[in-house]
This record gives structure tokens, C-alpha cells and sequence, in this order.
């Protein structure tokens, strides 16, 4: 499309108003909108929704089902789309990250056989990167993937997932070569979930919730054409997809569609507001100070969203600037919820028998404060991106560099 | 910083920095410490010449901006000035000047805007407990002290926010003025001034009043928001600079045979350290477009960006020191002129903890 032709962005944005009013229901506000059971098949069905209105996919290509508009146009449409129900868990991992990578290194046929119908809620995708022998060493993987004629027979096994039970295909890390050293010998894989040889075992969480999953793959059949990139090059998809994950968790990300993850939190804000109002505290001056500060954290963080989004689109910024946004959110998050916590008081710990009450809300969620800071690349990895990658300060020492993988040592898997 | 400049102000930003090197190297504010005023009088008169106090000023008025919104520019200069750790008015100066500009009679905007302009005369904003109490329908009567007013004992006119009868009121007062007193105050900035003034049964005439009487909160609000800006901007390049030198002295600097930058505990605090420095000048920036498009957010972003920045910003100088080692607490190294203007900083034009309150009046109402 030339630049004539598109449609400016105030335009869409009315447009988009108004087809909103009409066709999208409102958030929710039991807080169904945060996961659970039956979640990602309403989901599927929002996401259809907005396909077949003509406002699914704004920043992928036209060919393949999207937009092919703006940035500027995403972020209209996206605050547009606050007071209404969204798809939110099909931004990440599905959009953001995995058809995001599809789009910088799917063939032809990978992006016409899966880009639209992951743009019609089709197909949700998940990540299979992380290995019970160690997560944040993601090319120390020993799944494996042996070829073997048309097809690759993959064996090992995967974990920390999010919603593989629930979801259709996987982009798969497996290592195809280990005669050479760890980085060079990995090819990433478009594995299709549910089927035979593949087990999939859902794991449960501290705060209860089922959302991560562990798979093993027992003489897996994966087509040669499911290939993506090149054969043991599957690091720098890896490394692509990465980039495309620190940006779609800290809420930079061009491919998602409506409020993302990691932001999610304007109702967590309104919740402390509340519990103070309830608890009679509002005149007390350290729990104000307290509310102010959990809503500025997340003011700052929108304000530094849009810095390093349009310092890498200027060029301004380097690539791995979104490690800035993936630590930022974790550690806002730290902070929030530990605000939450101390507002809670004693309500946050012991309530009357099934009482849901907003304080039992806060205190569960401080059991899982940690839980963004290490998905998607613990803390200690977004700061060594940014002090090596963006900053330029020297390269941790690594004992397996330049070493071919079979010589490489190995220690236990972690355990419960 | 904002990321997106015009060509104009691209060059305007490095026509500042370019002056600040050559006629304000950091020997020179060094030099100034003992210096009354703390800046030159020909220092400021130059900068005014490049447009640091004409942005705020409506052109019919003799003033002018780059880009349409002269705020947007004038945080260029703030920021170079933190950069630099620079002397000079700016604040006081900018606020008075486009408050006579927006809500001055024709005549005070002659009389005084002129020499603002120029850089011959410095203004100053004065607020804090002031009375104003009618004089029979001719002018009013001052009483009452406000503390600090940046460059306070350097102007030749007050801009004073007071309380009337009718509500908030703004006068402007010569310093010659029988019964107004400003007396020098001391302070962590080396080249810094404030002062504290004194109204001992001030008479003004009707014609003293800027704008209406009972009518001035608006103004006052914006002159906290063009104040906190500046701020803010101000100390985004003074941890601007203080980052790069400390990521600099980090490479050149070997412990064990290894660089320091080598060692993963400080590569992880310079980590953070960038991390809330672009926040820093994310919520800046985002606080300055907020005021200059006039949002109805405005008191919020700008109070939100104060609270974020003042403790942050701090913190990240004094982690610089920390990484520095010894040298980092002498007199002789420059951090600890950074460290004083960043410090003094937070806690004028309101603490973070007042502008965290100003943040939860709008999420909870008032405290009482």
C-alpha cells in the first residue's frame, strides 16, 4: 500500500470507536478477564470478532490477513479499546512474540498457512524455549531433533510453557548439531501441540493457578518444512523472538491488539483505592502516600513504554532497549504488589471462610510478586542484556563458549 | 529528553551547549561559589540573547518559541543546564515573565517584560504565608514572609502569590518597596541563590495586582507546573551526564586485573541505574508536553514526574558515587555539584512527598 492510500490515523480512530460500540462487550468486571478456566475460548471468539470487522492484525502484513497500518494506528486502536473485553492473552504469547517472529522469518507458505488464522483466533501459540535442566540458559538446550529423511524426529522435554494445554502450536528450540558449540548447533521448530508423542502435564502455581505446563516429546515427527529460518540458525530466530517477547511483556510491542500483559493493572490500582475507602483510611497520610505511589509506578512506566518505543523506532535506541521495559514492569510490579500487601494489613492473610474480599486478592498476589521478574527472562538476565547489549560493558565469562555441546558439563535438572 | 526533535530545535540545543562549554565550563561554576548572585550578570545577558527567556513570551510581547510550544523548547535549556550544572535564573525568571506575558496589565508588561528579555533584569517568584488585605478599594497591603525565593535577593521585581479576602491573589512588587526585606539564605547549591522575603505592611497600589483579584489560582497552578518542567528537565541532564561518566570511568577503571565494568554486581546497578534514567526522562517528557498542550492531566503528570524523578535521581548520583569509590566523596570531583543541584532540586517547588499527596487528592479526594 503506498502512502497515499492509507488511511490517516484519526480516521481510523473514529472508525474504530464507533465499530467498538457496536461490537465489543464491555471489560468485565468480575475480573473474568484475568484467566481461568473457559478464558481463552472467549477469547477465540473476541479475537474472531475483531477479524471479521476489520480490525484484527493492525501492524502485520495485508497479505496475510493484517492491516499492514501504523504503529500509530495500533496505538489509537488500543486506547479505543479500553472500556471494552479484549483478547488480552492472545497478545502474548500468540501475537506479540510467536506471529510476531513468524512474520521476520516464517517462509511464504508458514505465514499463508498460519498468520491468518492465528488473526481469526484460530490457532493460539505458545513458546517451547525453557528445559527442566535450566531456564535462563535457553541455548543450553538438550531436546533434540534428528533428521531423519523428510522429517526430524524430536525427543526431550520442555517447560514453563504458559497455557500449552490450552493452546495449538509451539515455536520449539531443539538442538540439531552437537558437534559444534551451543549457539550454532539449535533450529527452531513449528511443532503442533496435541498430538501423539507428545505429553503435555500442567503445572500448579503458587497462588493455585494451573498456567504453566511441561512436555515431553517421545519420537516426534516434525516436517523438514516445518523449519523455521535455517537449519541449526534456530539461535537468532531465538534471539529474534527474545526481543519480540521483552517488548510485548513491558507493553512496547506493534503486533498486539488492546490493553497487553504487564499492564493490565489499571483495576489492581482501583482495588487499593477501594480497600483504603472501605478500611476509613483515605485521610491517613502514609497509605496515601502509599496509593500515590503504586499509580505513579505504573504512570512512569507507561511514559518509559513510549520512550523506548520510539527510541528504537527512531533508531534513537538499540534493539535490547525492551529489556528496559521487561525489568521495569517486573520491578514496578515487586513494588505494587508489596503496597498492596502492607495495605491489606492483616486482611490480606486470614479472612472470614470464602470470603473474596479485595484484601484476600491483594495478599494472594503477593505470593506470586516474583512471577513476572522471572518469566520472559529473569531480572538478572534483562540486566545483563542491558548492561552488555545496550551499554556495551564486557561480556559475562561463559565456560561453554567456542566448546562443542557434547563437551559441554551439565548439572541436575531443578526440583520441587 | 524528547527523542523527537525539529531541525530547530536540534540546533538550539547544541547552540546551548556549545555556549555552556565555552562561557560556563564547571571551573567557572566552581569559580562562582562566593559570587553573590552566582551567575554574571553578562553570562545571563548572553543566554537571553539565545532565547532562554523569550520562549514563554507571546511575540507581540517581544517573545517567541522554535516549535510553537516554547515550553517544549525551553526544557532544551534546562536540560542543558543540568548537563552542565549551570548557573542562572531560569526558573523565576521563566515563571514570572510568561505570567506577566498571559495575565499582566499592558503596563507591567511594558515596564518589566523589556528587561526580562534582555537578561538586564532578574524577577522572582515569592510564595509561601503573604496576606493581602484590601486598602479601601485602592490597592492592597502585604504582610507576611515567603521562603525560598529562588534568586529572590537578585531580582528587581517580586511576583508574589498571596491570600486575600476574596481568595488567591498575585502582585507584583518592586523590591525597593518600603517594608520588603530580602535577606540571602544559604543553601547546598554552590551557585544556586534563594532568599527569604519579608512584607512588613507592603502598600501597593490596584495597579501592583498581575490578573485578577480572587482569580489567581490558575496562574499559581501553572506557575508550579512550568517550575516543576524546568525542574525536572534540569536534573534529567544532570543524571544524563553523571551516567555517561560514570559508564566511562566503570571502562577505564581495573581492580584485579579486570576493568570494573567487568564485574557483574556493578553491571547489574548500572542496569538499573539506566533503567530509571529513561524513566526519568520519560515522565519529563511526557509532564512537559502535558503543561505545554495545557492537558487536563497536567497537574498530575507533573506531579507524578516530581515524585518519580526527585528521589530517583538522587539515588542515582549517589550510586555514581558509590561506583566511583573514594574520589567520589572529594571536593575536587565534579559529582558532588551534580549531587547538590539534583538534591536541592527535589526538594524545592514542593518535595516528592508533596507532589505524591497532590497525586492521591486525585485518586482518594482530599484528607480531610
Amino acid at each position: 500500500m503506498s502512502a497515499v492510500e492509507v488511511e490517516p490515523v484519526e480516521d481510523f480512530r473514529l472508525r474504530a470507536r464507533a465499530w467498538l460500540r457496536e461490537n465489543m462487550p464491555p471489560v468485565p468486571t468480575d475480573g473474568a478477564d484475568r484467566g481461568g478456566t473457559g478464558r481463552r475460548d472467549v477469547e477465540r471468539v473476541l479475537q474472531r470478532t475483531l477479524f471479521d470487522g476489520g480490525f484484527a492484525g493492525i501492524c502485520f502484513p495485508a497479505e496475510y490477513g493484517g492491516l499492514g497500518l501504523t504503529v500509530e494506528h495500533q496505538r489509537a486502536f488500543t486506547e479505543e479499546s479500553m472500556p471494552y473485553d479484549m483478547p488480552y492473552s492472545l497478545n502474548v504469547p500468540t501475537l506479540g512474540i510467536l506471529a510476531a517472529t513468524l512474520v521476520d522469518f516464517g517462509t511464504h507458505e508458514q505465514k499463508l498457512r498460519h498468520l491468518p488464522a492465528i488473526l481469526k483466533g484460530e490457532e493460539l501459540w505458545v513458546q517451547f524455549l525453557s528445559e527442566p535442566s535450566g531456564g535462563s540458559d535457553l541455548a543450553g538446550c538438550l531436546t533434540r531433533a534428528d533428521r531423519d529423511g523428510d522429517v526430524f524426529i524430536m525427543n526431550g522435554s520442555k517447560i514453563w510453557s504458559s497455557g500449552a494445554a490450552e493452546s495449538d502450536y509451539a515455536m520449539c528450540l531443539a538442538r540439531t548439531n552437537w558437534d559444534v558449540p551451543k549457539h550454532r548447533g539449535l533450529t527452531m521448530f513449528i511443532v503442533k501441540i496435541h498430538q501423539p508423542g507428545i505429553q503435555v502435564e500442567q503445572i500448579r502455581q503458587v497462588d493455585g493457578s494451573m498456567e504453566f505446563c511441561q512436555e515431553f516429546f517421545d519420537d516426534v515427527p516434525i516436517p523438514v518444512a516445518d523449519v523455521i529460518g535455517e537449519v541449526d540458525d534456530g539461535w537468532t530466530v531465538a534471539t529474534r523472538l527474545l526481543v519480540h517477547e521483552r517488548n510485548a511483556v513491558g507493553g512496547g510491542s506493534p503486533y498486539t491488539s488492546g490493553r497487553s500483559h504487564g499492564h493490565e493493572s489499571t483495576s489492581e490500582d482501583d482495588s487499593v483505592a477501594q480497600l483504603v475507602r472501605e478500611a476509613g483510611r483515605t485521610a491517613d497520610p502514609h497509605v496515601r502516600q502509599l496509593v500515590a505511589e503504586a499509580h505513579i509506578r505504573q504512570l512512569v512506566g507507561g511514559h518509559l513504554m513510549r520512550r523506548v518505543t520510539q527510541g528504537v523506532a527512531l533508531g534513537r535506541m538499540l534493539p535490547p532497549a525492551g529489556s528496559l521495559l521487561k525489568l521495569y514492569s517486573a520491578t514496578a510490579v515487586m513494588r505494587r504488589y508489596e503496597i498492596g500487601l502492607e495495605l491489606a494489613g492483616t486482611d490480606g492473610v486470614t479472612w472470614p471462610a470464602d470470603a473474596d474480599t479485595t484484601a484476600r486478592r491483594l495478599g494472594e498476589l503477593s505470593l506470586w510478586r516474583q512471577g513476572l521478574s522471572l518469566g520472559g527472562g529473569s531480572n538478572e538476565i534483562q540486566r545483563n542484556i542491558i548492561s552488555e547489549r545496550l551499554l556495551g560493558m564486557p561480556r559475562e565469562f561463559a565456560a561453554d563458549r567456542d566448546v562443542p555441546y557434547r563437551d559441554v558439563r551439565r548439572g541436575a535438572p531443578a526440583k520441587g | 529528553m524528547e527523542l523527537d526533535l525539529t531541525d530547530d530545535q536540534a540546533f538550539f540545543q547544541e547552540t546551548t551547549r556549545k555556549f555552556l562549554a565555552a562561557e560556563c565550563p564547571i571551573t567557572t561554576v566552581r569559580a562562582l561559589e562566593h559570587e553573590p548572585a552566582g551567575f554574571s550578570a553578562d553570562y545571563w545577558r548572553q543566554g537571553a540573547e539565545l532565547g532562554w527567556t523569550s520562549m514563554l513570551v507571546a511575540v507581540p510581547d517581544g517573545g517567541g518559541s522554535l516549535s510553537g510550544h516554547g515550553l517544549l523548547d525551553l526544557v532544551l535549556v534546562a536540560e542543558e543546564m543540568g548537563r552542565a550544572v549551570a548557573p542562572g535564573p531560569l526558573v523565576p525568571v521563566s515563571v514570572v515573565a510568561s505570567t506577566l506575558s498571559r495575565s499582566g496589565t499592558a503596563e507591567q508588561r511594558s515596564e518589566i517584560l523589556p528587561g526580562l528579555l534582555t537578561g538586564e533584569r532578574v524577577a522572582a517568584w515569592a510564595t509561601g504565608a503573604v496576606r493581602a488585605t484590601a486598602r479601601g478599594g485602592d490597592g492592597f497591603t502585604l504582610s507576611g514572609e515567603a521562603a525560598p525565593v529562588e534568586a529572590g535577593a537578585q531580582a528587581s521585581h517580586l511576583l508574589v502569590s498571596a491570600e486575600s479576602s476574596d481568595g488567591p491573589v498575585q502582585l507584583l512588587v518592586p523590591v525597593d518597596t518600603p517594608g520588603v526585606t530580602c535577606t540571602p539564605r544559604g543553601g547546598l547549591d554552590l551557585v544556586r541563590r534563594f532568599a527569604e522575603a519579608r512584607f512588613d505592611e507592603v502598600t501597593l497600589p490596584a495597579s501592583a495586582v498581575v490578573g485578577s483579584v480572587g482569580g489567581a489560582a490558575e496562574d499559581i497552578e501553572r506557575q508550579l507546573q512550568i517550575a516543576v518542567v524546568l525542574q525536572c528537565a534540569e536534573t534529567c541532564g544532570a543524571i544524563d551526564h553523571i551516567f555517561e561518566m560514570t559508564l566511562e570511568y566503570l571502562s577505564d577503571r581495573y581492580s584485579f586485573g579486570r576493568p570494573l565494568a567487568s564485574y557483574q554486581a556493578l553491571k547489574h546497578r548500572v542496569a538499573d541505574d539506566k533503567m530509571w534514567l529513561e524513566a526519568c526522562h520519560g515522565t519529563a517528557t511526557a509532564a512537559a508536553k502535558a503543561v505545554a498542550a495545557q492537558a487536563s492531566n497536567a497537574g498530575e503528570l507533573v506531579s507524578a514526574a516530581k515524585a518519580w524523578i526527585g528521589p530517583h535521581a538522587t539515588e542515582l548520583i549517589q550510586d555514581a558515587v558509590q561506583l566511583h569509590g573514594g574520589i567520589g566523596v572529594t571536593w575536587e570531583h565534579d559529582l558532588h555539584l551534580y549531587l547538590r543541584r539534583a538534591t536541592v532540586n527535589r526538594a524545592t517547588y514542593g518535595t516528592p512527598e508533596e507532589h505524591a499527596e497532590r497525586v492521591a487528592t486525585r485518586i482518594l479526594g482530599a484528607a480531610s
